[in-house]
C-alpha cells in the first residue's frame, strides 16, 4: 500500500500519486506563492535553502537533532529538515525572513541582539523561530518551562542564559 | 548620543552583525547564490583499516543528474602534500599529512574514499549510496587499550611545536620528600567540535583562477593549504568566508574537503558545493583525542608542592605525531621545584586528531585541579588557599616572569561573588532532599600563543568621514568584527557608528587564521596599526595645510575627537580637510610584527572557576546549579562579547564534565554515536546561569593593546571545578570524563 494513499493522509481527500520524477509543488512562503518542480522526497529545508533562495533556516544536522532548521507551518513549530516540501502544499510556510515586515525586526529579535544572545548566529534564526511560538504556546511561564521548551535547539556557542534573557524580556513586555 | 574617543574600546557595543544574524540575511559559506552549482555528496570508507580492493561506481553513475563520481581511481594526484603546522604559523595548514583517494589504503572509518557530484543535493546524496565498495579489512586499532602495549614518546607533537618530554629538577627525589602524595589515572572521552554550521566549500573556477567560499578560522590559511595541494598560485586562488556558523577548532586546520571541492568542480565543469553531513562532521575534521592521563603530586604538610609527574596516553594516526598538549599547563603555573611530562602515543586508525577549544589546557587542568583539591581534601586545607600557596610569580617551567597576571584577583574576586567563604568541606554534608549538595572550585589558565609572522589591515576614510577598515579574518562568532570596528574607531578619532570592518576575503590584508585565543589580540594589533597610521597621516597633511586652522602645529598637540582634530582652540574636521583638498578618501596599511626570537616573559592569562551541583542521592544525576568564573585577559575590547565568549567557554567546560563523549567500537574501529542525538551537547536545559567576572589588567608585553583573549579560558578548569563540586557533594572522586550516572550509583 502506498505511503501516501488516502487513508493516511490527514485531509483525507484522496490525492494521486506524484513522483519519484520532479513534480510541481506549490509553496506558500511567508505570504508569498511559489512554484517549484521537485522531487518528492525534496524536503522543507532543502527547497527553501536550496530552491526559493530563502536560507535563514540552517541545515545544522539534517537528522531533526539540533533545531537550527525550525520554521513554522500553519503557524507551528517544525523541523524543517524532517518536513518534506509537497506535504506543506495548502498551508502556510514562515520562516525568520518573513518574521517581521521588510526592513523591520520582531521584537525578539530585537531582544536576541539586546541581550547578546547569539555569537556564530547559526542556529540563531531556529532559536527565534521556536522563542516566539514559545510564548505564544504558553511555554515560557518561568526560566524552568523556557529551559526545557527551548532544549530542541541546540546552541553550540552555548547562549543559552542569554537567549532565556531574551525570552524572558519579550514576555514581560508583553 | 554617538559613543566618542578615546572610550569606543571596552565598550558594551551590540555586534555589528547582530541584524543580519537576527534576519536570517547573513550568508554562510554554503549559501552564497553561485548559478548552475553542482552538489557533492562525500563517500566515507565503512572499515578502519586495509584496502579498498574495488570500487564500482556503475550504478551510481548512470543515475539521472549524475555529473561524476571520484574515487582514487581518477582523482588527479595532489601536486604536493604541506607538512602539519599549526594555523597560527601562517603557513599552509593541513589538518594532517595524509590526503585521501590517493590510492586504496584505508587508515581510519569515515576516510573519503569517493566523491559523487550530481546537479541537486538529493540526486547526489542518493547515487552515493550506490557506490558499492569490496575491501580488504584488517584489524583495526582505535581504542587505549588496544594500543597502550605498544607506546612511544614522539621527539615533538602538536605540529612539531611542543617537545614530547619535559622537564626540570629531580621528580623522585621531590616526590621522596613530599609529606603528602596525590596519585591518579584520568580518563577522558574523546570530543567532537560540532559547531552547528557543518563544514562546506564552494568552488567556482574561471578559467585557471579558483574561487572558494569556505567555512575556516582563516581564509589565507584556506588559501594556501589549497595552493599547495593543487599547485595553483597563490594569486590564482580568493577564499571568502563572511559568516561562520561556529568552529570550535575544527576549521582552524584546512581538511580534505576544501581541496575536493575545487578539485571536484573541475571535474565537472561547473561550480560544486561541497557540504559534509553531521555523521561525517566526526571523522572529517578532526577531534579532541580520546587519552588517559596520570598524575602524581606530592607536597609539604603546609601545602608546598614538591614534585609533579604528569603523564599523557593517547592515540594518534599513521601519519603524524599529534596530541592536545595537555601537559604544557601543569609545569608552568605553580611553584614546583621537580617536574616531569611525558605524552606517549600509539598509532591507531584515526584521523589526526586536531585542536579543539582550549586544546590540551581543558584536558591537562582537569587532571592538575582535581589532583589539587584532593591534595587540600588530604591536608585539610581549603583549595582556594592551597593554590594561593603554590602561586608563582614567574612561569615555573622557563624562570620568566609573567608579562601580567590577575590570578590571586581571580581567586579573590570569583570567591566573593561565588560565596565560596565558610564554606563546610566536609563530603556529603548538605543536603536539599533527595538531592546532594556541592560546591568546588579551580584555577583557570591558558597561554598567550603570538603568531609567527606579521599581522596586516588597512584603513580607509572617505571624504564624508566615514571609515572602511579591511582585514581578511573571518567571524566565526568571536565578534572580531564588532571589536575591530570599537578599535579602528578608537585608532582613528571616529565614533563607532561611522566606521565599518570589512572581513572574510583573501583579497583583505593577510592575517594568520584566529587559532589559540590569539586573534583580538593580533587582529587588533594590525588594526590599530592602520588606523593610528592614517591619523597620523591626517594630522600631518592638516598641519601642513596653510588653508587649515591647525597648520603650523606641533603634530604631538593634535587630538582627534568625533573625527575633529583639535589643538588648543584651533579645530579642523577630516571631512573638511579632505574636501578642501579634493580629496575622496585617505588610506594607510598598517602592520604588526610580533617580536621575534625569545621574549623574556611568561603570557598566560588566568582566571578562577567556581561550580554548585545537586546529585541525586538515588539516581545519581547530576545537576550543575550555578558557576561563577573570574577572568583577567588583559585588556577587554568589548564587554559583552568578551562575557559571551567566556559563559560559552564555562558551559562547554560543563559538557566537557557531564555529557559530551563519542564511544568507539573497538571491533570495528568506528565510532558509535555519531549525531547530536547522541553525541550530548549541553543544550538549555543542562545551562545554569552563568556569572562572570572580568578583570582587567594591563599588559604591555603581549601585543598593543595588551589583549590576551577570552576564546578558551572559559572552559579550562571548568570541567575540574564540576568535577570538585561532585566530590563535595557525594565523597566520590570521579577521574573520568564526562562523569556519567554509572559513575555515581
Amino acid at each position: 500500500m502506498s505511503a501516501r494513499g488516502p487513508a493516511l493522509t490527514e485531509r483525507g481527500a484522496a490525492l494521486e500519486e506524484r513522483g519519484p520524477g520532479p513534480v510541481r509543488v506549490r509553496l506558500s512562503v511567508n505570504g508569498t506563492e511559489h512554484t517549484l518542480d521537485i522531487e518528492p522526497r525534496v524536503s522543507l529545508l532543502d527547497a527553501l535553502r536550496e530552491r526559493l533562495d530563502l536560507t535563514g533556516a540552517k541545515k545544522g544536522c539534517d537528522q531533526g537533532t539540533c533545531g537550527a532548521c525550525t520554521v513554522w507551518v500553519d503557524g507551528r513549530r517544525v523541523l524543517a529538515c524532517l518536513t518534506l516540501a509537497m506535504t506543506c502544499e495548502g498551508r502556510e510556510v514562515t520562516t525568520v525572513e518573513g518574521l517581521a515586515g521588510e526592513g523591520e525586526l520582531h521584537e525578539m529579535q530585537r531582544a536576541f541582539i539586546a541581550e547578546d544572545a547569539f555569537q556564530c548566529g547559526f542556529c540563531t534564526p531556529g532559536q527565534i523561530m521556536s522563542a516566539v511560538a514559545l510564548i505564544e504556546e504558553g511555554h515560557a511561564g518561568n526560566d524552568a518551562e523556557i529551559k526545557e521548551w527551548m532544549s530542541g535547539n541546540i546552541c553550540r556557542c552555548a547562549a543559552y542564559p542569554h537567549i532565556r534573557a531574551a525570552i524572558r524580556a519579550v514576555r514581560d513586555r508583553a | 548620543m554617538t559613543t566618542t574617543t578615546p572610550s569606543a574600546i571596552g565598550q558594551p557595543l551590540d555586534r555589528v552583525d547582530g541584524r543580519p544574524k537576527v534576519t536570517g540575511h547573513a550568508r554562510y559559506s554554503a549559501e552564497i547564490p553561485v548559478p548552475d552549482t553542482a552538489y557533492a555528496y562525500v563517500v566515507g570508507s565503512r572499515i578502519a583499516a586495509g584496502r579498498v580492493t574495488d570500487i564500482d561506481v556503475s550504478a551510481a553513475r548512470a543515475e539521472e543528474g549524475v555529473l561524476a563520481v571520484l574515487t582514487h581511481r581518477n582523482l588527479p594526484r595532489i601536486a604536493e602534500q604541506p607538512p602539519l603546522i599549526p594555523s597560527l604559523a601562517g603557513t599552509a595548514a593541513p589538518g594532517q599529512t595524509f590526503f585521501p583517494m590517493q590510492d586504496d589504503t584505508v587508515h581510519y572509518a569515515g576516510q573519503q574514499i569517493a566523491v559523487v557530484i550530481a546537479d541537486t543535493w538529493e540526486r547526489a546524496q542518493h547515487a552515493a549510496r550506490l557506490v558499492r565498495v569490496s575491501y580488504a579489512e584488517s584489524t583495526p586499532v582505535t581504542t587505549l587499550d588496544q594500543g597502550r602495549d605498544d607506546t612511544y614518546v614522539p621527539e615533538k607533537i602538536f605540529g612539531g611545536w611542543i617537545p614530547g618530554r619535559i622537564e626540570r629538577g629531580d621528580v623522585a627525589a621531590g616526590l621522596a620528600e613530599a609529606d603528602v602524595l596525590v596519585d591518579g589515572t584520568f580518563t577522558y572521552a574523546a570530543n567532537n567540535h560540532n559547531p552547528i554550521e557543518p563544514a562546506c566549500t564552494t568552488a567556482q573556477w574561471e578559467g585557471d583562477e579558483l574561487l572558494l567560499y569556505d567555512t575556516t578560522q582563516g581564509v589565507n590559511a584556506t588559501q594556501m593549504t589549497v595552493s599547495r595541494l593543487l599547485g595553483l598560485p597563490m594569486s590564482k586562488i580568493r577564499v571568502m568566508g563572511h559568516y561562520v556558523g561556529g568552529s570550535f577548532g575544527c576549521k582552524a586546520m584546512i581538511h580534505a574537503h576544501s581541496a575536493l571541492a575545487a578539485m571536484a568542480a573541475r571535474e565537472v565543469g561547473r561550480p560544486v558545493k561541497l557540504v559534509l553531513t553531521r555523521e561525517q562532521m566526526f571523522t572529517s575534521v578532526g577531534h579532541r583525542e580520546e587519552q588517559e592521563q596520570h598524575l602524581t603530586m606530592g607536597a609539604t604538610r603546609d601545602g608546598r608542592l614538591t614534585a609533579i609527574r604528569h603523564h599523557k596516553l593517547s592515540p594518534t594516526s599513521h601519519f603524524d605525531d599529534w596530541a592536545e598538549p595537555s601537559i604544557g599547563v601543569s609545569s608552568e603555573i605553580y611553584a614546583c621545584p621537580n617536574y616531569e611530562g611525558v605524552y606517549r602515543l600509539f598509532r591507531a586508525n584515526t584521523m589526526t586528531p586536531t585542536f579543539m577549544r582550549a586544546p590540551g589546557e581543558a584536558s591537562g587542568m582537569y587532571a592538575l585541579e582535581c589532583s589539587m583539591d584532593e591534595l587540600a581534601h588530604e591536608l585539610g586545607m581549603d583549595p582556594v588557599e592551597l593554590r594561593l600557596r603554590n602561586y608563582t610569580d614567574v612561569d615555573a617551567m622557563s624562570g620568566r616572569p609573567w608579562s601580567s597576571s590577575g590570578q590571586r584577583e581571580c581567586y579573590e574576586r570569583g570567591a566573593r561573588r561565588f560565596g565560596w567563604a565558610g564554606r563546610d568541606p566536609r563530603p556529603g554534608t548538605r543536603r536539599e532532599g533527595n538531592w546532594l549538595i556541592g560546591t568546588g572550585m579551580a584555577a583557570a589558565c591558558y597561554p598567550v600563543a603570538p603568531p609567527a609572522n606579521p599581522q596586516r589591515a588597512r584603513a580607509r576614510l572617505y571624504a564624508d568621514g566615514t571609515a572602511v577598515v579591511q582585514a581578511a579574518t573571518p567571524d566565526f562568532g568571536t565578534g572580531v568584527a564588532t571589536v575591530m570596528t570599537q578599535v579602528a574607531a578608537e585608532g582613528l578619532g571616529v565614533s563607532v557608528d561611522r566606521c565599518r570592518f570589512e572581513n572574510g576575503d583573501t583579497d583583505l590584508p593577510n592575517i594568520a587564521a584566529a587559532v589559540g585565543s590569539a586573534g583580538a589580540g593580533m587582529i587588533s594589533a594590525a588594526v590599530h596599526a592602520a588606523a593610528t597610521g592614517l591619523r597620523e597621516q591626517l594630522i600631518k597633511r592638516a598641519v601642513t595645510d596653510p588653508r587649515s586652522p591647525l597648520h603650523g602645529a606641533d603634530t604631538v598637540d593634535v587630538v582627534v575627537r568625533d573625527g575633529v582634530m583639535i589643538a588648543g582652540t584651533a579645530t579642523d574636521a577630516y571631512t573638511e580637510l579632505l574636501q578642501r583638498n579634493f580629496q575622496p578618501d585617505a588610506e594607510a596599511s598598517g602592520q604588526w610584527s610580533p617580536p621575534s626570537g625569545d621574549v623574556p616573559y611568561g603570557m598566560m592569562t588566568f582566571g578562577a572557576q567556581f561550580a554548585e551541583v545537586a546529585v541525586d542521592a538515588e539516581l545519581g544525576l547530576v545537576r550543575v546549579r550555578r558557576m561563577t568564573g573570574a577572568f583577567a585577559p588583559g585588556r577587554v575590547l568589548n564587554a559583552r562579547t568578551a562575557r559571551s565568549q567566556l559563559t560559552g567557554g564555562m558551559l562547554w567546560g560543563l559538557g566537557q564534565a557531564l555529557l559530551e563523549a563519542n564511544y568507539m567500537n573497538p571491533d570495528t574501529g568506528r565510532w558509535v554515536n555519531s549525531n547530536l542525538g547522541e553525541y550530548l551537547v549541553a543544550v538549555n536545559a543542562d545551562a545554569p546561569d552563568v556569572d562572570v567576572e572580568l578583570i582587567e589588567v594591563e599588559d604591555s608585553i603581549v601585543n598593543p593593546l595588551g589583549v590576551k583573549g577570552v576564546g578558551e579560558i572559559g572552559q579550562v578548569g571548568a570541567a575540574a571545578a564540576i568535577a570538585n563540586a561532585v566530590h563535595h557533594a557525594t565523597g566520590r572522586r570521579v577521574r573520568k570524563l564526562p562523569i556519567t550516572i554509572e559513575d555515581l550509583l
